[in-house]
């Protein structure tokens, strides 16, 4: 019974972090019309930019990280909205998809050659204490990365419904074109919705590098696992990022437990083609169109 | 039409006796590469008519590609002539591709990209763990190359000038398939569903037939790989590649006729031109990558396509934009 | 002309071209991963290499002539691998130094093979020197004859009869899954838990857990880098406490850097560490490295070292370069490291390519891999 609570707890452990990374890609999608393949890169940035803080300009953590979540808003927000995403999306989404593509090898090269080919450690930003519960050990760290994903889910499903903001970024995502009408500054809206994401990653950076260790190739398999993670809970609401993160987590951890570790990373890939041809609107998704 | 017809030919023709003068003079390595360039072109092209004819986003192509490599090896593991093993791998591809792609474009345009990107792991994982019949993670090698009687193609060129001739067979069934009803049928729903629906074209049938057929492609493309590398492996196919693929046919021009070509060229020449940067190679390519689909969004050959808009910009009737809809 | 100014020219031609040879630069292929996967194994091969040839070319080069090397980057992918060896002949490589994964080399060392290229290697699994390739050379032991040293271990130190295996599904993982499982079957003691992990698995909590359950007396853990750390951090958090016990990687410097306290009493059997400072050859190289490079050396910076310098004592006890004469020196050849310093200890290959060399247990005291024990080769 232990086991069977240790590896539930951990897999809501993983699968929080799978959460906060669809969290954006979600978002991202919705707001924008913007499939970020390089997401899982994103979420590996901002932790260098912590460690080049750290080590080569020698600030103290608080700073560094400070440091970091300014650039990350820069360069993943902003730049990439300037420079990638403004050019080609007019020209189609697939020519986006590879063009965030090519970002993603762009970003991951980069660290690769600028930074290192090795792991790094990174230092946690939350207690790493063990607790024991009923026999299952979980972290502090495991525990705050899952209350941090559902405050977040929270808070931004608050803000996008109650603020005045939210509703015009709903509006942007629904029909931009009668939004403008309306008088939404629809570009101001996109801009937002490309800073929330940068944010979101650099939050899930700071929060899943101590445990993942800071390495140059993270972001594959975690750009994959968010993107099936946002279709499986159901890409037009944030809490379906949230639900398809954790299950896969549990799911995940379940399977390699008690039936094959040998394919495991099948699961994902069945779930993903199960919920497209049974419910391609995801868990927790509508029907409907375009929301956020 | 900027180009006659007549100089189309005659560029066509100077294509060919460069692809037939190439390895001249060269290195095994050299060859080894445009031999490489000739296959990923046949896999490229199949794409394209997934991708630039019928506009379905396709990410398994390196999978079909494992299908084919790894049925054509274990059949001529077991004996059997290349040219008889090949066609059995092309029609398990194209089988693959019609049970593959029916629920998927049954649901909704898209997805047949999520099912697909599924797909390439899965095969990934069972050619890795199914190590009884597949080697499994070191693979299976020693596979023999066709020997046709009086035409061995061990060595290098001559396998060069096989695969050429299998890829100008290819080209051709291709062109066919573009200029026959079914072809012109793709056009039309890629111009304009609607139109093209209320014509009467059966969207789903023909998205399923080109992907199909564009599936067989890749599987063609791994059997030639099977004989070329003579060893295959699981990591040869995974995900990765099928992006290489797909960037191939955007870079390239998706929907063009010598897109894939142009595009496979780019992608396995260009880091070649570019490895004097050492370690930087990578960055500089995908770079180079956003900035060319900035700017020609279309792929290299739409530079055509650019340059005419801005000096001669035609005018469009309004109800014949692209989609235009009744609303 | 008549014959004594045709003997007086031709002799006056041969003299320059043979002085000009003298001058020509040797030129040798660095194949091996520098992106990807297997960068951080590749970077340091090569870096270690760095080292090597800066050595050589101080001492006069290989036979007079100096040693320049080209660098070519596989992508840790085996077909990339084979072109490049192909083109580093091509470009007329001696010999090729590389590569390290062992899917890579099982298959380029038939493109070596063919044209009767030497190639040092830096891969473990027992496979590469199962092909009958008189050209390929180890730089370390193989899985093969690393993992059995690991069993008195097992049976006798530790005194288990039942123990888990936590390894990765990659051919480096696979390859000493297996000879460990054979080896434990032997002996008979029996394996009661088998859990395969994937390469770049981030989360090891099914694995432990299981691992947990079963009864074992001992683990031995087989993965890369990222992959041991990350295992031996959970296994820390769950309180795994059975003894763990690796072959090379476990208790590598980056290892440790990774998993922190978390490495603390971690055993591993390597081949050669730089922490086995007390030998004088590897705290010099260990030095060297890490004042060019500002980072300490991984064992597979100390196979390139050792893989280079062994290229430059065999080619100067054949004296000449000849890929087929080196293949045959180096059947059963031993070189001690009394004559032979550079290559920090005994070193002897077999008829196939195989190493044999004295290796060491080492355990993780402190934050640092301290040597336990010895072992003689095999």
């Amino acid at each position: 019974m232990s086991q069977f609570l240790q590896v539930f707890l951990s897999g809501l452990a993983t699968g929080s972090i799978y959460a906060l990374v669809a969290i954006g890609f979600t978002l991202l999608w919705q707001a924008a019309q913007t499939v970020n393949f390089a997401q899982g890169e994103f979420v590996v940035v901002p932790a260098f930019f912590v460690l080049v803080g750290l080590h080569v300009l020698h600030l103290p953590l608080w700073a560094a990280v400070a440091l970091a979540l300014v650039l990350s808003l820069l360069v993943l927000g902003y730049l990439f909205k300037k420079l990638v995403v403004g050019p080609i999306l007019p020209a189609g989404g697939i020519s986006l998809i590879i063009a965030t593509m090519a970002l993603g090898i762009l970003l991951k090269e980069s660290i690769k050659e600028f930074y290192g080919a090795e792991a790094q450690p990174f230092p946690a930003l939350v207690p790493q204490d063990p607790l024991n519960l009923f026999g299952a050990v979980v972290s502090m760290q495991d525990i705050m990365n899952l209350l941090i994903s559902l405050g977040i889910v929270v808070l931004l499903t608050q803000f996008l419904n109650r603020t005045r903001t939210g509703r015009c970024m709903q509006a942007t995502a629904q029909n931009p074109a009668v939004a403008e009408i309306l008088g939404v500054d629809v570009k101001r809206m996109v801009l937002y919705a490309f800073l929330v994401n940068a944010a979101l990653a650099a939050l899930a950076s700071f929060l899943i590098t101590p445990v993942y260790l800071a390495k140059f190739s993270n972001g594959e398999t975690l750009g994959v696992i968010a993107f099936i993670a946002a279709i499986v809970g159901g890409f037009n609401q944030i809490r379906g990022a949230l639900a398809g993160g954790l299950l896969i987590g549990v799911l995940d951890n379940l399977t390699a437990t008690y039936v094959t570790a040998e394919y495991r990373a099948a699961l994902p890939l069945v779930l993903l083609i199960a919920i497209i041809l049974l419910r391609p609107q995801g868990l927790l998704g509508t029907s409907e169109g375009r929301t956020v | 039409m900027t180009i006659t017809t007549w100089s189309r030919h005659l560029l066509i023709g100077l294509m060919l006796v460069a692809a037939i003068l190439a390895p001249v003079g060269q290195g095994n390595y050299i060859t080894y590469v445009l031999t490489s360039w000739l296959i990923f072109s046949i896999a490229a092209m199949g794409l394209n008519l997934t991708l630039g004819y019928a506009g379905q986003v396709s990410l398994a192509q390196a999978s079909f590609m494992a299908i084919g490599a790894y049925s054509t090896a274990l059949l001529t593991l077991a004996g059997w002539h290349w040219m008889l093993a090949m066609p059995v791998g092309l029609v398990l591809c194209f089988v693959v591709g019609l049970v593959l792609g029916y629920p998927a474009l049954r649901v909704q345009g898209h997805f047949l990209a999520f099912v697909t990107l599924a797909f390439n792991t899965l095969v990934f994982l069972v050619l890795r763990n199914e190590d009884w019949l597949t080697g499994g993670n070191y693979g299976l090698m020693g596979m023999p190359r066709p020997d046709f009687g009086i035409f061995k193609t061990m060595r290098q060129v001559d396998f060069y000038y096989f695969t050429l001739v299998v890829t100008v067979a290819a080209a051709l069934v291709m062109w066919a398939i573009v200029r026959s009803p079914w072809g012109r049928a793709f056009k039309a729903l890629r111009e304009n569903p609607i139109r093209a629906e209320s014509l009467g074209v059966d969207t789903r049938r023909i998205t399923l037939l080109a992907f199909a057929i564009g599936s067989a492609y890749g599987g063609l493309a791994g059997a030639l790989v099977t004989s070329l590398v003579q060893f295959i492996e699981p990591g040869s196919f995974s995900l990765v590649h099928s992006l290489r693929i797909l960037l191939m046919v955007v870079v390239g021009g998706a929907g063009f006729f010598f897109g894939p070509f142009v595009g496979a060229a780019v992608v396995i020449l260009l880091p070649e031109v570019l490895r004097f940067t050492e370690g930087y190679y990578l960055i500089i390519y995908s770079a180079l990558v956003i900035v060319m689909l900035a700017f020609v969004p279309n792929g290299l050959l739409g530079i055509g396509a650019v340059l005419r808009e801005r000096f001669w910009p035609s005018r469009q009737r309004a109800d014949m934009a692209q989609g235009a809809k009744l609303k | 002309m008549n014959r004594k100014s045709f003997l007086a020219m031709s002799t006056a031609i041969l003299f320059s071209v043979g002085v000009a040879q003298a001058q020509d630069p040797v030129r040798i292929g660095i194949v091996v991963e520098l992106s990807g996967a297997g960068a951080p194994a590749g970077t340091n091969w090569r870096d270690g290499i760095k080292i090597a040839v800066d050595e050589i070319n101080a001492d006069g080069g290989i036979l007079g002539r100096l040693v320049e090397t080209a660098e070519y980057d596989t992508q840790t992918d085996p077909q990339t691998s084979r072109a490049l060896v192909q083109k580093a002949i091509d470009e007329g490589a001696y010999a090729i130094w590389g590569t390290i994964y062992s899917g890579s080399t099982l298959v380029n060392m038939l493109v070596a093979q063919q044209n009767e290229i030497p190639q040092f290697v830096g891969s473990e699994s027992p496979a590469i020197v199962d092909k009958g390739n008189p050209f390929v050379f180890r730089t370390s032991s193989g899985a093969q004859k690393g993992v059995p040293a690991l069993t008195p271990y097992f049976k006798d130190t530790l005194g288990a009869k039942k123990v888990g295996i936590a390894w990765v599904n990659n051919e480096f993982g696979k390859g000493g899954h297996d000879v460990f499982a054979a080896e434990m079957a032997k002996v008979g003691i029996e394996v009661v838990a088998d859990v395969s992990s994937e390469q770049a698995q981030t989360d090891y909590a099914a694995d432990v857990a299981r691992l947990k359950d079963s009864g074992a007396e001992a683990v031995f853990v087989y993965m890369n880098q990222e992959e041991s750390a990350r295992f031996l951090i959970e296994a820390r958090k769950q309180g795994l406490a059975m003894p763990l016990v690796g072959e090379v990687t476990l208790t590598e410097a980056k290892v440790i850097e990774l998993a922190g306290g978390a490495a603390e009493g971690a055993i591993a059997h390597v081949g050669l560490t730089a922490t086995a400072t007390q030998i004088e050859g590897i705290a010099e190289f260990a030095a060297k490295f890490e004042q060019s490079f500002n980072r300490r050396p991984t064992h597979d910076a100390i196979k390139g070292y050792v893989g280079a310098w062994a290229t430059k004592y065999v080619t100067e006890m054949v004296g000449e370069f000849n890929g087929a004469a080196f293949a045959e020196k180096m059947k059963n050849l031993c070189l001690s490291v009394a004559e032979h310093p550079r290559m920090l200890l005994d070193t002897c290959w077999d008829a196939t390519g195989e190493m044999s060399r004295p290796s060491f247990m080492v355990q993780v005291k402190d934050g640092s891999p301290v040597v336990i024990g010895t072992v003689p080769a095999n």
